[in-house]
C-alpha cells in the first residue's frame, strides 16, 4: 500500500518527519516495508537563472552564465539544449551533483570549453508530466520565474516527498487507502482528521428508463449507482495527477482519474459505465450463465460459469464484478453520460473468480480483503463531489441504492474495563482507555467498570467483547508498557516428551551412532520417483494421496515410501563428489484410507549407505544394532520380490516372525538408470532399507526386567561342520540353538571350501557358548550337548562333523 | 688363594665390559656363578686350604660370590632396560596416521533446534503433542476462528487433497486437538511439519513449526512476553530481550510479532538485524476466546496465550545459514557440521 507523505498531510496536520512517522506507524501495527523519496538520489541540483547565452560557432553548444544564488552568481555551464534562453529559470546540476540512476556530474570541458555542471531536463530528474508540468518537454525544464536561484530543485518540484509502502494486515481492510492510513495517523498522533469533501448537489434531471437490480444479493450485498450526464472528458487538475503519479498511476482522463483517485484515497473501487453503451438502460447484477463470455478492458476474453458474478445491461455482461469492467461499456473521449458504480461484493467470491480466471486488478485486490458499506457510500459521494469540483459533469437525480439490508450503524456492545486489563495483564488507566478508543473513533460511554461501545462503521474487524478493545488499547498505549511476568498464576505442570517420543529420539540417536546422518526431505514427490524404483503400476505403493493443487508435477504425490527420497539425496551427494556416506530419515509416509476416513500417516525409518566400504553385511550390522537398542531380535528372510532391491542381496527384516522392513543392495536395473557419471556408477555400492517404525515398536517391550547373570563360568566349544552348499548359516545356527537350550550364543568364524570337503559342499566353523543355569557345567555335560546338537544337525540338515 | 681371586676379579671386570647381550650375560653367569663356574671351583678348592685358614678364605670367596651376583643383577637390569627401550622404539607408531574409522552420524540441525526448544519449554512444564500432517478444514481453519470467506485464508497458500482434506498450513490445529482431549491447566508444544504452496530462496513448500499453548486461569499478555523472554535467553543469549509489536492472527487477540534484540550486535545494528537492532523471531498472542469456546473451554473462567515458532527461522539465525534450501538438500558436507 503506497501512501505519499504529502497526500497524508492533506488530512492530518503532520509536524513530524517521515522517519518519525514511520516509527509511529510501526508502533501501532503498520509496518512500513519501504520508505522512499522520489528525489532520494538527487543532490546538489539547484535552481539557476540563465544570465547570458552565447552560441559556439560550428557546434550545437551554447555557453551560458548562470546565477545559482548562494552557489555562485556567475557560473559558466555549457549546454546543448536548444530551448535555453536568457532569463530562463532551470535546474542546474553543479560540480559533484548526483542524478537518478547514480549519474554523477562533474565540472569538465565540453569540446575544450570549461563547463561547471549541467542544466537538466525534467526527465533527467526523474519527473514526468503528471508530477511536474512541462517535465516531458524536449530540452531543459522551464521553471517559473518566481523560483529563487540556489533553491534545492527537490523543493521546487516536490521530489522531496516521501512514499510509505505500508504492509496492512488482513484484519484491517479499512486501511487500504490513504484516508484509512490518515485515520490511524491522526489517532496515534492525537490529531484531528480532516475529512475529504463529499458534498455535491444534484440537478433535477433524471435518466428516463434507467433501472438497476441486484439478483444475487448474497454476492453483492450493496450496490450504489448514480448517473452523471453532460460529461466533458478532459485533463485532470495538477494536484490529482500528481497524487496519482506518486502512487504509480498515470493520468488518463478526468473521469477515469476520478475512479482511480477514489480507489486510492477512500479505498472504494469505483467503476464508470458509458451509459450510451448500456443496452435497454439496465444494470442487472447476477451470476453469469454457464458459458457466458466477457471481454474485459484489457481486451482479454473470459468464459464464465455460475460461480462468477457479472454486471449486465439488458442483454450481456458489461463488467466482471469487482475485478474489471467490460470493453463494451468503457469510458472514452466520446462519453457524454456515465453511470458510477460503487458496490460491495462478497470477498470470497471475488477471490475465487479472480483465481479461477487468472484475472486481477487493484479493485479485486481490495474487494478480496473486504470493503465496508461505509466506504462504499463514502466513495460514491467523493466521486460525485470530484465530478462537481472538476466541473466535468452534471449530477442527475438518478441514484440507486440496492441493499441486502445490512445495518447502517457500527457494532454496539458493552465491555468491562477490568476484563480489558485482565487480558493485557497491566492496569491501563480508565481515562487512557477511553481516550484511546475515542481517538480511534469509537463512541464510548463509561459507567463504572462498564463501557458502552459503538465501533466505527468501517471497523468490521471489531468483534463484540474485550479482546479487540484490548488490542486497540495496547497498540496505541504502547507494547513497552507490557511488564514481562513468568506465568505467575499458572498451575505447575510436569511436562516433557512422552515415552513414545523418547523412543523415537533414541531410534534416531542409534542410527547416528551407526554413522548415519539424519536427513529431512520433502513429504511429496512425483510418480516418476516411484517409476525410477521400478514400483509396478499395480503395487500397493501406487495407491497414493495426490495434491490437487501442487506447485509442480514433481511435488504432487504424498510419498508412500521414503526410499525414493533417500535415493535422490544419495544421487545428489554423489554428483557433488561425496563418494561415500550413510543417511537416514525418520518421517511419515502416507496411506490413503477408504471414503470418509482419515488417511494414515505411518512413521517409517529409511536408511541408505553408499561407498566402497559398504556391503550387505555392514548394513545388516546397523539393522541388528537398531534392534538391540530396543532389545529386539531380528531375523532375516530372503527378499526376492522387492522391485528396487537386488533379488539375491536383499532381506526382509523379521521381528517375532512379522515382516517389519526390508533392506538390501539397490537393484542393478535401478542403479543402471541413475543419472550419474559413468565412472562413478560402477564404483558405487548403494544399500538401502526401510522399516515400518510403528510395526517394529509394537514388538518392543515397554520396560526392562533384569535377568540374573549366571554365577558359573560359561563353556565355549568350536564346531566345524560340513554341509551342502545350499544350507544357510541361519539354518545351522537355528538348529544349533534349537537342539540345546543351554546354548546362549552361536558365532560363525570360518567358511572353507576345498578339495578335502568335496564339490557342492562347504565347511562352516562355529563358536558355541553354553551358559549354565543353576550348577556349573562339567566337561561331560558339554560333550552331551555337542552330541545332541550333532544329532539334530545331521537329522535336519545332513551336516557332518568335519 | 687371594691371588686367584684377584686374578678372577680382573677377569670378571674384563668380561663385564664384554657383556652386550643376554647371551654374553648367561656366559658370564656360567663362567663365574654356574655350577661349574670359577666360584664353584674355588669352593671345591677350599678343602685343600689349611683348616684354621678356612673360615677366612671362605669368607673371601663368599664376598667375591656376592660381588659377582650383584654385578650380574645390575648387568641384567641394565640389559632388560635397554631391551625394553629398543622394543618400545620398535613398536612406536606414527600417531598422525589417520584414525580407524567409526564415523558418527549427525543429527539434522532442525532436529537439534527442535529438541533444544522442546527442552527449554519442557523445563517450564510443557507437554509435547504431535497432530496429523493431513488435516481437515475444521481443525486447520474454521475452529481456529478463520471463517470461510476470510482473507486470512490467503495468508497461507494451502495444498488441498481429496475429500476436503488438506496439508496443514500451521501447527495451530494441534491446539484444537489438545483442547478437545484435555481441559485446563494446559501447557503444550505442538512441533511438526507444515506445508504451504510457496517455494523460493526464503520459502520451502514444507517447513517446521512449533506451536505453544498455555491455558489456565489468569493468563495474560504479560505472561507471554515473560515466558518468551526466558525462551530467547536460553536459545540465543542470556542478554537478549524481546519486543512485542502489533500483528494479526485470526486465533489470537491481541496478536503480536515478537522481535528479539540482535544477539550479533547487541542491538547496535548489523547486517543480521538489517541495522534495526531487532530480529523477528515468532508470532503469538492471547488466545481468541472463540477458539477456547470452540473447544468447550469457558472463556470467562480461563484464558490462554499461544505462540508459533518457525524452526527453520531459528535454525538459520542460530547457525548463520542464509538459504533455507540448504536444510533440505541434505548435502553430507552440510549435515556433518552439526
Amino acid at each position: 500500500m503506497k501512501v505519499p507523505y504529502s497526500w497524508l498531510k492533506e488530512y492530518v496536520d503532520l509536524d513530524i518527519s517521515a522517519e518519525e512517522l514511520q516509527e509511529k506507524l510501526f508502533s501501532c501495527g503498520f509496518e512500513v516495508e519501504e520508505l522512499t523519496s522520489p528525489g532520494a538520489e538527487i543532490s546538489k541540483v539547484v535552481v539557476c537563472e540563465v544570465k547570458s547565452c552565447e552560441k559556439v560557432e560550428g557546434t550545437h553548444l551554447i555557453i551560458c552564465k548562470v546565477d545559482c544564488g548562494e552557489y555562485g552568481s556567475d557560473i559558466q555551464i555549457v549546454t546543448g539544449a536548444p530551448n535555453v534562453y536568457e532569463g530562463m529559470h532551470t535546474p542546474a546540476a553543479l560540480d559533484g551533483a548526483t542524478l537518478p540512476g547514480g549519474v554523477k556530474i562533474l565540472a569538465k570541458p565540453l569540446k575544450g570549453i570549461p563547463s561547471n555542471g549541467m542544466m537538466c531536463s525534467g526527465e533527467e530528474l526523474g519527473l514526468n508530466e503528471d508530477l511536474y508540468p512541462g517535465a516531458e518537454v524536449y530540452g531543459l525544464l522551464d521553471l517559473p520565474k518566481d523560483t529563487v536561484p540556489g533553491t534545492d530543485i527537490r523543493e521546487i518540484t516536490g521530489l522531496n516527498d516521501y512514499i510509505f509502502d505500508i504492509s496492512v494486515t488482513a484484519n484491517r481492510p479499512d486501511c487500504q487507502s490513504v484516508l484509512g492510513i490518515a485515520r490511524e495517523v491522526a489517532a496515534v498522533l492525537g490529531k484531528e482528521l480532516k475529512m475529504p469533501a463529499t458534498d455535491y448537489t444534484v440537478t433535477e434531471t433524471t435518466i428516463p428508463g434507467l433501472e438497476i437490480r441486484v439478483d444475487a444479493p448474497d454476492l453483492c450485498p450493496r450496490y450504489l449507482g448514480h448517473a452523471v450526464r453532460n460529461i466533458t472528458v478532459g485533463e485532470s487538475p495538477r494536484w490529482m495527477r500528481r497524487h496519482l503519479a506518486l502512487c504509480g498511476l498515470r493520468s488518463i482522463s478526468n473521469v477515469v482519474d476520478i475512479t482511480n483517485y477514489v480507489l486510492l484515497e477512500i479505498g472504494q473501487p469505483m467503476h464508470a459505465f458509458d451509459m450510451d453503451q448500456l443496452q435497454e438502460m439496465k444494470i442487472i447484477v447476477r451470476r453469469a450463465k454457464d458459458g457466458e463470455k466477457i471481454q474485459t478492458l484489457d481486451e482479454k476474453e473470459f468464459t464464465l460459469t455460475s460461480e462468477n458474478l457479472v454486471i449486465c445491461d439488458g442483454n450481456r455482461p458489461v463488467a466482471l464484478a469487482g475485478i474489471m469492467g467490460g470493453l463494451n461499456s468503457e469510458i472514452t473521449e466520446k462519453t457524454t453520460q456515465l453511470l458510477f458504480e460503487a458496490a460491495k461484493f462478497a470477498r470470497d467470491n471475488v477471490r475465487r473468480t479472480s483465481r479461477a480466471l487468472g484475472q486481477s486488478s487493484d479493485s479485486s485486490a481490495r474487494f478480496e480483503k473486504g470493503i465496508s458499506e461505509y466506504i462504499t457510500e463514502l466513495g460514491m459521494a467523493r466521486a460525485l463531489h470530484l465530478i462537481q469540483e472538476l466541473n466535468c459533469g452534471e449530477i442527475t437525480s438518478s441514484a440507486f441504492d440496492c441493499s441486502a439490508g445490512a445495518p447502517r450503524e457500527g457494532k454496539r456492545f458493552t465491555a468491562s474495563l477490568r476484563r480489558i486489563n485482565g487480558i493485557l495483564g497491566i492496569e491501563v488507566p480508565a481515562e487512557t482507555v477511553l481516550d484511546i478508543l475515542r481517538r480511534l473513533n469509537f463512541d464510548v460511554k463509561r459507567d463504572g467498570d462498564t463501557l458502552d461501545v459503538t465501533a466505527p462503521r468501517y471497523r468490521e474487524d471489531i468483534e463484540v467483547g474485550e479482546p479487540d478493545l484490548a488490542e486497540e488499547v495496547i497498540r496505541e498505549y504502547g507494547y513497552d508498557h507490557v511488564v514481562p511476568t513468568f506465568l505467575q498464576s499458572a498451575t505447575v505442570t510436569s511436562g516433557g516428551k512422552t515415552p513414545a517420543q523418547q523412543r523415537r529420539d533414541r531410534a534416531a540417536q542409534v542410527m547416528c551412532a551407526q554413522g548415519y546422518n539424519e536427513c529431512y526431505t520433502l513429504s511429496f514427490y512425483a510418480d516418476s520417483d516411484l517409476d525410477a524404483l521400478k514400483i509396478p503400476a499395480d503395487a500397493p505403493e501406487r495407491n497414493v494421496i495426490r495434491i490437487q493443487n501442487p506447485i509442480s508435477e514433481k511435488l504432487s504425490v504424498m510419498r508412500p515410501l521414503l526410499a525414493p527420497s533417500l535415493l535422490n539425496v544419495t544421487v545428489e551427494n554423489l554428483k557433488k563428489g561425496n563418494s561415500e556416506g550413510r543417511l537416514f530419515e525418520l518421517s511419515n509416509v502416507y496411506v490413503p484410507a477408504g471414503k470418509g476416513e482419515h488417511p494414515e500417516e505411518r512413521l517409517h525409518l529409511g536408511f541408505i549407505a553408499f561407498g566402497d566400504e559398504e556391503d550387505f553385511f555392514t548394513v545388516k550390522g546397523s539393522v541388528e544394532a537398531l534392534g538391540e537398542a530396543f532389545r529386539l531380535k531380528f531375523d532375516v528372510e530372503r527378499a526376492e520380490d522387492v522391485p528396487y532391491l537386488h533379488p539375491g542381496i536383499a532381506a526382509y527384516i523379521l521381528c517375532e516372525g512379522e515382516r517389519i522392513g526390508v533392506f538390501g543392495k539397490l537393484a542393478n536395473e535401478v542403479t543402471g538408470e541413475l543419472k550419474l557419471h559413468k565412472d562413478s556408477k560402477a564404483n558405487h555400492k548403494i544399500f538401502l532399507g526401510e522399516i515400518d517404525y510403528a510395526k517394529m515398536m509394537a514388538h518392543a517391550a515397554a520396560g526392562i526386567r533384569y535377568k540374573p547373570v549366571s554365577a558359573f563360568p560359561e563353556a565355549v566349544r568350536d564346531l566345524a561342520l560340513t554341509v551342502s552348499e545350499e544350507t544357510t548359516c541361519g539354518e545351522l545356527m537355528n538348529e544349533i540353538r534349537r537342539a540345546c537350550p543351554a546354548v546362549t550364543d552361536v558365532e560363525l568364524f570360518d567358511i572353507y571350501r576345498g578339495e578335502q570337503i568335496g564339490a557342492g559342499k562347504k565347511s562352516m566353523a562355529f563358536k558355541i557358548t553354553f551358559t549354565p543355569a543353576d550348577k556349573p557345567l562339567a566337561p561331560e555335560d558339554v560333550d552331551r550337548f555337542i552330541k545332541k546338537i550333532l544329532g539334530n544337525l545331521k537329522f535336519k540338515l545332513g551336516a557332518e562333523i568335519r | 688363594m687371594e691371588q686367584r681371586i684377584k686374578a678372577l676379579r680382573e677377569m670378571m671386570e674384563h668380561q663385564i665390559g664384554e657383556v652386550q647381550s643376554k647371551e654374553n650375560l648367561s656366559a658370564f653367569w656360567q663362567n663365574f656363578l654356574g655350577k661349574k663356574g670359577s666360584i664353584a671351583e674355588l669352593m671345591k678348592g677350599l678343602g685343600a686350604v689349611a683348616k684354621e685358614d678356612r673360615p677366612a678364605v671362605g669368607k673371601i670367596i663368599n664376598e667375591f660370590k656376592l660381588e659377582a651376583e650383584e654385578r650380574y643383577k645390575a648387568l641384567n637390569e641394565k640389559l632388560e632396560q635397554a631391551e625394553l627401550l629398543a622394543r618400545n622404539r620398535r613398536e612406536a607408531v606414527d600417531i598422525t596416521l589417520p584414525a580407524k574409522k567409526h564415523p558418527l552420524g549427525h543429527q539434522h540441525p532442525l532436529t537439534l533446534v527442535k529438541d533444544e526448544v522442546i527442552s527449554v519449554f519442557s523445563g517450564m512444564g510443557f507437554d509435547v503433542f504431535e497432530g496429523p500432517e493431513i488435516e481437515d478444514d475444521d481443525h486447520n481453519f474454521t475452529r481456529l476462528n478463520v471463517p470461510k470467506d476470510h482473507p486470512s485464508r490467503d495468508m497461507q497458500d494451502t495444498f488441498y487433497l481429496e475429500d476436503d482434506l488438506l496439508l496443514r498450513t500451521q501447527t495451530s490445529g494441534g491446539q484444537i486437538r489438545v483442547m478437545d482431549m484435555q481441559k485446563p491447566p494446559i501447557k503444550v508444544l505442538v512441533p511438526g511439519r507444515v506445508f504451504r504452496s510457496d517455494s523460493d530462496a526464503t520459502h520451502s513448500p514444507m517447513f517446521h513449526q512449533m506451536e505453544g499453548l498455555v491455558v489456565d486461569k489468569g493468563i495474560t499478555l504479560c505472561d507471554l512476553q515473560g515466558m518468551l523472554d526466558k525462551f530467547v535467553q536460553q536459545i540465543f543469549d542470556a542478554n537478549v530481550r524481546t519486543r512485542l509489536r502489533p500483528s494479526y492472527f485470526p486465533f489470537t487477540e491481541p496478536s503480536v510479532e515478537v522481535d528479539v534484540s540482535c544477539f550479533e550486535c547487541a542491538g547496535k545494528g548489523c547486517s543480521l538485524c538489517k541495522h534495526t537492532g531487532w530480529i523477528e523471531v515468532l508470532g503469538g498472542g492471547v488466545v481468541h476466546p472463540r477458539v477456547l469456546e470452540n473447544c468447550g473451554i469457558d472463556s470467562s473462567v480461563y484464558s490462554g496465550i499461544a505462540f508459533g515458532i518457525g524452526i527453520e527461522r531459528i535454525t538459520m539465525l542460530k547457525y548463520g545459514i542464509n538459504n533455507i534450501g540448504l536444510l533440505f538438500e541434505n548435502d553430507l558436507r552440510f549435515l556433518k557440521q552439526f
